[in-house]
């Protein structure tokens, strides 16, 4: 097997009392979609803000693309190329559509050091801009101000943004958090096109979604990483289906899933 | 230098320390509940004490005049607080700091419409000005042992109140998680008020205490609102605790900066450097500290919020 | 292909040549309608007004533009003042020599603040420039060979040369103008650079910002260094104005009042510091006439403004130019 893009070891997170993350492990292969699941409560988000440097760890080791990062600042992690979206919106609200997504191109693309020449007449990243606003659905949405979009279109240029910055591995927090069905569909298809262009971790309670896309899931609960595989190696786990009792996998009929 | 020196000093750094409890303590609750930067706060403690002075100089009695003065400062800063700092909760902290020193200007010249411009003056009841033998050989002023003991008291109060007490429950849940304590049905608005009355009647009470010592006169606040946001933050935004554990510190740096440490320089550098640079070196100390303390701990000492 | 030119965004400002150039042209008259009337007294006043300008731009572009709530501007006009008196005092008078220097020391200045403060949020920020303006105040004060608490006098203004005098009123005013004009220009370029959208963003979504891979500090920190220098500048003019300096053009009441003209002007506005100075140092004016205590009108305003146009006297303009 191939050294993998990003390698968690033994990491941990605690905060008083609470063992948020628990000596988690994880391997993340280049190019494939990897989900990362688990009941509500298993830190899951606290992971999410280890692993891109919201939240510093207590011990234990990240590597990515060969590059220890564990000690590194969130914007650093950033530009080598480790990109997060969040699971609740954050964008640019007073900024339309094309600006937001404009300004994660001048992020990874030259210096903005930059004190006398206009941005705006820089054609080229705004061109790139709009071809990663097609991308995610965006496309006719181009000087809507981000405040004014509805919920789905939020997510969206959320997942936008982050694609935008020409990430290595993409870090998607419950990209489709309260989309319809219509809206998911669209958004599991753009992640999948995905697949060997970027690396994905995805963190997602639509089962569906997850067993559609993932080539790997891990699962999470109370921050130990208790179960790794493919989507069948998951179903079939004992411990998983103990974990999940009464959870989102309880309704998943396994002969509904083809593998 | 000699041991009694110092103890006389610590005392007066304890007194200054819980002066500024005093003020700080109303401070953070309203900052770590409301999220609200009250500038205005220095007036209170100026009203706070006009008031008290006033009374005192038309009754003739001291107490009476600390009584009534206390009362009228925590009506005034519900009045405040209903009319016009409510509107600024919602607010950014830019608004806030604006709107708030709006007010500290209104209040300073209001003062001086109904007063002038001279200081008022304001003095220690007969009965405690005196010294008072605390051992042979070491005797220490009534006045400021009645000081320490007020914010003893208080500190002994609020403690109780916010520890023991029901009310003491929603101000530290509200201070710690607004949206929590709004969801458990505490009645905010109220305790608003009431947070902010107190802490009025805190300031009028420091004010009071502190007008023989220092002047009773217009901008009184402002410098004193410096170093009790300086208290707070070392603290920690929305903790009496840190309030006290501040206060005290702050009070004794500075009696200590300003009594001792040009004695230090004295031995040290010589006079002229000592009476050149000491005033300097020991206001800049607090400010040395608070940097220093917001250098290791960005929020503080006891950070209250989640 | 779509039309790729954003919309008007709050990330891009113009000169608004339409009405800037005439009230330029204006301004450039004053001194001339000054000396037809006979009375020069007004360009004075009127250069006071332009280096408040500057003063309250410098901190539009990190409290307006960038979200830093700086409780401790003044200190840094003070440090421009200060360097230029007491280079005078050693006999240095060439505008050439002192002002560099005095615009390189606060710049300086600005940094060592900058870096220390900006690695707190919020109300701690706040605080802590609040704190180091203090620290400066009180030092300054100390400094008894400069004057301490009484300040400092200049023998006289800096000497430029080449025909030009700034011991005449004029001269100085024109310089003044000239500075101003220059940082508008070099602020309208900056904020649709590079550098101003990104400082702007980050007022808008700092979190975001980061997690996209921008150095957040250090955009903050240049920045604030030269707002900080600019300041300096209007420090300098300032010194050369008054003929004096003292401790107390660096006290944070006189922070809060640069805080009173942006906001007044337009927090985020690219002629917020110039129109906030203006209607504050005219309101102050016109109080003063009626009653000794202006302040209390002058806090009133404040107050309404805050409570009631938040966005400054600019946003009303815009509003009041959208509805007709």
């Amino acid at each position: 097997m191939t050294k993998p893009l990003l390698h968690i070891e033994k990491l941990v997170k605690r905060f008083g009392g609470l063992t948020a993350t628990d000596h988690a492990d994880l391997s993340v292969e280049k190019g494939k979609i990897h989900a990362l699941i688990g009941p509500n409560g298993a830190g899951k988000t606290t992971l999410i803000a280890q692993i891109s440097g919201a939240m510093p760890s207590d011990s234990g080791r990240i590597v990515f693309a060969r590059h220890d990062i564990t000690k590194m600042t969130m914007d650093e992690r950033a530009r080598l190329g480790l990109v997060r979206s969040y699971q609740i919106t954050s964008i640019f609200g007073r900024l339309s559509v094309l600006e937001n997504i404009a300004l994660a191109v001048q992020a990874i693309e030259g210096s903005s050091f930059r004190f006398w020449s206009s941005a705006r007449s820089e054609k080229e990243r705004y061109e790139k801009a709009h071809a990663v606003a097609q991308r995610v659905g965006l496309g006719t949405r181009l000087t809507q101000l981000a405040q004014a979009l509805s919920h789905g279109e939020q997510r969206q240029l959320e997942v936008g943004l982050a694609l935008a910055s020409r990430p290595q591995l993409l870090l998607l927090d419950e990209p489709m958090a309260g989309m319809g069905p219509e809206e998911t569909e669209r958004m599991v298809g753009l992640l999948d096109s995905l697949r060997g262009e970027t690396t994905v971790v995805l963190v997602e309670h639509d089962m569906d979604a997850v067993f559609k896309l993932a080539d790997k899931i891990s699962v999470l609960v109370f921050g130990k990483v208790i179960a790794s595989g493919n989507a069948q190696e998951i179903k079939d786990n004992p411990s998983v289906k103990v974990a999940y009792l009464g959870d989102d996998f309880q309704h998943l009929n396994v002969s509904q899933v083809t593998p | 230098m000699n041991a009694i020196l110092i103890l006389e000093q610590m005392l007066n750094g304890l007194q200054m320390g819980l002066m500024l409890f005093l003020l700080a303590a109303g401070l953070t609750l309203v900052f770590g509940i409301m999220d609200m930067i009250n500038l205005a706060h220095g007036s209170l403690y100026m009203v706070g004490a006009y008031l008290i002075a006033s009374i005192t100089a038309a009754t003739g009695s001291f107490w009476a005049g600390l009584g009534f003065g206390v009362v009228g400062a925590a009506v005034f800063g519900v009045l405040l607080e209903i009319s016009i700092l409510r509107r600024l909760y919602q607010r950014d902290h830019v608004s806030q700091v604006l709107g708030t020193f709006a007010i500290l200007l209104m209040c300073n010249e209001s003062v001086r419409l109904i007063w002038g411009s001279q200081p008022l003056s304001l003095n220690p009841p007969l009965a405690l000005s005196g010294p008072v033998e605390i051992f042979t050989g070491f005797s220490y002023p009534a006045y400021r042992l009645f000081m320490i003991a007020v914010g003893l008291a208080v500190a002994g109060l609020l403690y109780l109140l916010i520890a023991h007490t029901r009310i003491g429950m929603q101000v530290r849940a509200g201070a710690s998680h607004r949206e929590m304590a709004m969801a458990m049905g505490t009645n905010v608005q109220r305790l608003f008020t009431l947070v902010f009355g107190v802490g009025a009647a805190l300031c009028a009470l420091a004010g009071g205490m502190l007008g023989p010592l220092l002047a009773v006169q217009v901008g009184m606040g402002e410098s004193i609102l410096i170093l009790a946001f300086v208290v707070i933050v070392i603290g920690g935004i929305g903790s009496v605790r840190g309030a006290l554990l501040g206060a005290l510190l702050v009070g004794c740096i500075d009696t200590a900066g300003r009594t001792l440490l040009p004695l230090v320089l004295v031995n040290v550098a010589g006079a002229e450097f000592a009476s050149n640079a000491g005033p300097a070196l020991s206001s800049i100390l607090i400010y040395i500290f608070m940097a220093t303390v917001l250098f290791f701990k960005p929020r503080g000492l006891f950070p209250s919020h989640g | 292909m779509a039309d790729l030119k954003p919309v008007p965004s709050v990330l891009e400002h113009t000169l608004q040549l339409r009405w800037s150039l005439p009230f330029l042209a204006l301004l450039l008259a004053l001194p001339l309608a000054a000396y037809s009337v006979g009375d020069t007294f007004y360009v004075g006043m009127a250069t006071r007004v332009l280096v408040f300008a500057l003063a309250a731009s410098s901190l539009n572009l990190i409290l307006g533009f960038g979200g830093m709530v700086s409780f401790g501007h003044a200190a840094f006009l003070g440090i421009g003042a200060y360097s230029v008196a007491i280079l005078m005092q050693n006999g240095i008078a060439s505008a050439w020599i002192a002002w560099p220097l005095a615009i390189l020391l606060t710049a300086l200045v600005s940094l060592l603040i900058g870096w220390v403060s900006l690695r707190t949020q919020g109300v701690y920020f706040i605080m802590i420039t609040l704190a180091f303006a203090q620290m400066l105040y009180y030092l300054v004060i100390s400094l008894k060979a400069y004057g301490g608490d009484d300040g400092l006098s200049l023998a006289a203004r800096s000497s430029v040369g080449g025909g030009i005098d700034l011991s005449n009123d004029v001269h100085l005013y024109y310089l003044s103008l000239g500075a101003l004009v220059m940082a508008m220009v070099f602020m309208v370029r900056l904020l649709n650079a590079r550098f101003g959208h990104a400082l702007q963003a980050i007022r808008e979504n700092e979190v975001r910002m980061t997690a996209l891979g921008f150095a957040v500090f250090r955009y903050k920190l240049a920045a604030f260094t030269l707002a900080g220098a600019v300041a300096g500048l209007a420090g300098v003019l300032f010194a050369n104005l008054n003929g004096f300096v003292s401790p107390a053009m660096m006290q944070w009441s006189q922070s809060g009042m640069l805080m009173m003209m942006v906001i007044l002007g337009g927090v985020g506005h690219l002629y917020g510091g110039v129109i906030g100075a203006i209607a504050f140092l005219l309101l102050e004016e016109f109080l003063s006439h009626y009653t000794m205590h202006w302040q209390l009108g002058l806090g009133a305003v404040l107050l309404a403004v805050v409570l009631f146009a938040p966005n400054g006297i600019t946003s009303l303009l815009k509003r009041k130019a959208s509805h007709d």
